[in-house]
């Protein structure tokens, strides 16, 4: 397998991968906060019979299909991507990660896809109380699809529940509750999912200050911020305590990613968190080199994050790389090492069963057992290469809990002020509003290289290198639908956001309704 | 309950399901059928309007259960989705590209400020509805002539033709199986369309015409394709897997045996061809309005069978032309029986998710779709 590698083809296809991956995520949190906003929105319409609030519903459902239609566009690829470009990858894991993308389609596509056209076209089709339930429908459905591909994302961070099948090479599930109750999949779920609605909560602050900033539908805006400020608020909280979650859970499972977002090279004990810093560009692991040329440093904090525990030790990039005996921390070094002994001793069981020898092949396979928790660093080619771009990760984390700790600050704000009914007087607030609608996305986008650029160089953590998982087609195959893509998503996206600017510009329509200021 | 199932039952169990919902996507091509109709049937925007407003409303399902239709052969038969995705490249990036533009066509042909204008999304429906489904009956085809890839010993696919997928669409088989569906979708979403749409205003007299007319002259055209799909299935070598060795052997005859040796297989391929004709003839020549649900009811009959055709009675459903021990069975391809029984406890649901589908449909398409609904503007849910 080893020789056939090419690593530009690897390259393109992860390229491919983040390309089409952050595409998607432009559209996927609007959907699955404001399919929620909308159905609050409806209910309020239901409950108190007020005409305003259904046309309130409409104007945001409007740009929520606009939004809707890109975001199915761009997720089919991803889909089918897992096989253009990671066949082996599907192979050697699809027993397992192939079950929550078909539940995906089973459990949830299908009330999005029912529940939509009856949201959008039912109007005078259904009965009132039928409607609404067909908005939550789609709110729940969304927000299901989500539960489903982020246990297959957990599944890859955190790969539990499974076997390695050395007669098939690959790994087969062994237990179907581990893989969705894994508390990776967990914390991955209800992160995503609360940070995504205060994407959708920010979108409809900022929407909505623009109009009181030009003086339009101000009933319709107030409204509007008061429902998204009171979401958005309570989602912060989640968002919080599930990041929170997601640090403890990285620093049991991933402390490499753990150690990469924090820029810490040199575990230690009682190690503080870095609040903000600028990271040295010379740093390399092994070297003596400072790691930051500028850092603001929180004393005990990241302990405390990773271990609960203030005094405990967080190892390093180096010590996971070099190893750490006085911690107990094995090096990628030796778990090369043994894994390269694993591949070793797969390969002869392999020959031995070829050439029907089952002593020889049972032995093989009584070794390979001992050894096979390491299968995937074997291919690695130095322990250096089981380190993700530190500077990456870094700042995209920083970045991200900068951001989500300022958004719950906005959400306050326009609560206050619209409590005290002077939201139009509030200029500087709302342009915060508006401008916090680029910047929600920018955390959210972050938030997923963390995850993604934190644990390179694995497909499945610990198992699998994306050189092993990639698909037998060559680099400029992959370099060609890199481009199709980036120009066809690309043109897509100005469309978008094109109509839905203009959808914006022409407003709600509340025609044969009292005027609204 | 499928605990009881040994691993060959739920690859046979597994087969059947993946040939339902592939079966299904045929029946729910009517959407992509109403897409390439667009360029013929309507004369005026309005009647143009309503097509697009009719299929626009059912677009997700079809798209959604293509998408299912992926996400269960990953996950009952991911050395199929390996080698075939990872294999016949090219093939597939032109079928996903096809639906990637179909996607937000109907939301953005008419909105203001849409960048690429109104023809060039209906273009994009045009070619999804043609060259999606055409090359989507060139990938099934290949089920019948085989492909060129090896698998080395861990399972890892070589492709052996430079076009590597594509080379399927010079096969005239395999073309004749995707033309057939092409004009086959064109008939179906026609049917669609006089059951959806109402026609009682004056202004709409004219379209229904047209309509059960291009119901009949598609099927038409498709006749032939399908004629000689099915001579050249039933006369055809095919490939076998010798029972006793588990090696693969090119029969002559295989599909002709395989099709004699399920007589349920060839029941339902005589019944759905009828179903299909007769809903057509009841289109084309009375006032019916149901014929699509036999022309729907008996694509799937006819799809069935030929998935079956395809994968039981000792096939392989993804031969290897080029080595023959290569070849994919519902054996050699599928996931463990573990996953395979997980998997079936969780297809329990999709009962359930029918009947809610059905139940929707019917709600919202008890009145049909009327003229004042597509040209009052006042309302912006329309396409």
């Amino acid at each position: 397998m080893i020789d056939q590698l090419n690593l530009t083809m690897v390259n393109w296809a992860r390229a491919q991968f983040a390309l089409t991956a952050m595409y998607h995520w432009l559209f996927v949190p609007l959907t699955l906060g404001l399919s929620f906003l909308l159905a609050f929105f409806e209910t309020l319409y239901v409950k108190t019979g007020k005409e305003e609030w259904k046309r309130i519903t409409k104007f945001w459902m409007m740009l929520f299909a606009i939004n809707f239609a890109i975001g199915v566009a761009t997720g089919i690829i991803l889909e089918f991507e897992f096989g253009t470009n990671w066949s082996n990858y599907s192979w050697m894991v699809g027993d397992i990660f192939g079950a929550p993308l078909a539940a995906e389609g089973i459990f949830a596509f299908f009330i999005e896809a029912t529940f939509f056209a009856v949201m959008f076209f039912g109007w005078d089709r259904v009965s009132k109380k039928m409607h609404l339930f067909s908005t939550w429908m789609v709110a729940i459905g969304s927000n299901l699809s989500a539960l489903w591909i982020l246990v297959a994302n957990g599944w890859m961070q955190y790969p539990v529940g499974m076997n390695f099948n050395p007669d098939k090479a690959r790994f087969e599930m062994a237990n179907f509750w581990e893989v969705i109750f894994s508390p990776v999949a967990i914390s991955k779920f209800t992160h995503a999912t609360s940070s995504s609605f205060q994407v959708a909560a920010l979108f409809v602050i900022g929407v909505s200050a623009w109009f009181l900033l030009k003086k339009r539908h101000r009933d319709m805006a107030r409204k509007s911020i008061i429902v998204a400020s009171v979401f958005g608020l309570l989602a912060s909280g989640f968002v919080i305590f599930t990041g929170d979650e997601a640090a403890y859970t990285n620093a049991r499972v991933q402390p490499m990613k753990l150690a990469a977002f924090e820029g810490l090279y040199d575990g230690e004990a009682g190690v503080g968190l870095v609040a903000a810093g600028i990271l040295n560009p010379a740093k390399k692991p092994g070297d003596s080199e400072e790691t930051f040329l500028f850092e603001v440093k929180l004393p005990g904090l990241l302990s405390l994050l990773a271990n609960r525990e203030p005094n405990s030790f967080v190892p390093g990039i180096n010590d996971l790389v070099y190893g750490n005996t006085e911690h107990g921390v094995m090096g990628v070094n030796e778990k090369i090492a043994n894994g390269r002994i694993a591949i070793e001793l797969l390969s002869q069981y392999k020959n031995a069963q070829k050439e029907n020898n089952p002593t020889r092949a049972a032995t093989a396979l009584a070794n390979f057992d001992n050894y096979k928790e390491y299968l995937g660093f074997g291919y690695l080619n130095s322990p250096e290469e089981a380190v993700p771009p530190v500077a990456l990760t870094f700042y995209s984390f920083h970045i991200m809990v900068i951001l989500g700790t300022l958004f719950p600050l906005v959400f306050l704000l326009f609560l206050f002020y619209a409590y005290k009914d002077t939201l139009s007087r509030q200029k500087w607030l709302l342009w915060l509003g508006l401008f916090s609608v680029p910047l929600a996305y920018v955390a959210s986008q972050a938030g997923w290289i963390v995850a993604e650029v934190g644990r390179q160089p694995w497909t499945i953590q610990n198992l699998l290198p994306v050189t092993v998982a990639r698909s037998n087609i060559t680099a400029g195959a992959v370099q060609t639908t890199f481009f199709l893509f980036l120009a066809l998503f690309t043109v897509l996206l100005i469309a978008e956001i094109r109509i839905m600017l203009k959808q914006i510009q022409i407003g709600p329509d509340f025609s044969g309704m009292p005027e609204d200021e | 309950m499928f605990g009881k199932l040994d691993l060959m039952q739920l690859q046979q169990l597994w087969w059947i399901i993946v040939s339902i919902v592939g079966s299904l996507f045929l029946f729910l091509t009517f959407v992509q059928g109403g897409q390439t109709l667009l360029s013929s049937a309507p004369k005026t925007d309005l009647e143009k309007s309503m097509i697009i407003n009719s299929i626009g409303r059912k677009w997700e399902l079809t798209f959604t259960t293509l998408v299912l239709f992926g996400g269960a052969l990953f996950a009952a038969f991911p050395l199929f989705y390996a080698t075939s995705f990872g294999g016949a490249y090219w093939v597939w990036i032109a079928i996903l590209f096809t639906f990637v533009v179909q996607a937000v066509s109907f939301e953005y042909r008419k909105k203001p400020n849409n960048l690429l204008g109104a023809r060039t999304y209906e273009l994009f429906l045009f070619l999804n509805g043609s060259v999606g489904i055409l090359l989507i009956g060139t990938a099934v085809g290949t089920f019948f002539t085989g492909s060129q890839f090896q698998l080395d010993d861990y399972n890892l696919v070589m492709w052996q033709h430079p076009l590597r997928g594509l080379e399927a669409a010079f096969n005239p088989f395999n073309v004749s199986l995707g033309l057939f569906l092409v004009f086959l979708a064109r008939s179906l979403g026609a049917m669609y369309l006089i059951n959806n749409i109402d026609f009682r205003l004056d202004i709409m007299k004219d379209l229904e015409k047209r309509l059960r007319k291009a119901a009949f002259t598609n099927l038409l055209a498709g006749l032939p394709f399908l004629v000689f799909f099915l001579a050249k299935l039933v006369l055809m070598d095919g490939f076998a897997i010798d029972p006793a060795s588990g090696e693969v052997v090119m029969e002559p005859g295989k599909y002709l045996h395989n099709l004699l040796a399920m007589p349920v297989a060839m029941g339902l391929l005589a019944l759905g061809l009828v179903l299909v004709g007769g809903g057509v003839f009841s289109c084309r020549f009375s006032k019916s309005r149901a014929a699509i649900w036999f022309g729907g009811l008996g694509t799937v009959l006819v799809g069935l069978p030929i998935f079956f055709t395809a994968g039981f009675n000792n096939t392989p459903f993804y031969p290897s032309a080029f080595d023959l021990n290569s070849s994919l069975s519902i054996y050699n391809a599928s996931s463990s029986r573990y996953t395979l029984t997980a998997m079936s406890y969780i297809a329990l649901a999709v009962p359930f998710v029918l009947g809610y589908i059905a139940y929707f449909w019917h709600l919202m398409d008890r009145e049909k779709l009327s003229t004042g609904e597509v040209s009052d503007f006042n309302t912006k849910e329309t396409y």
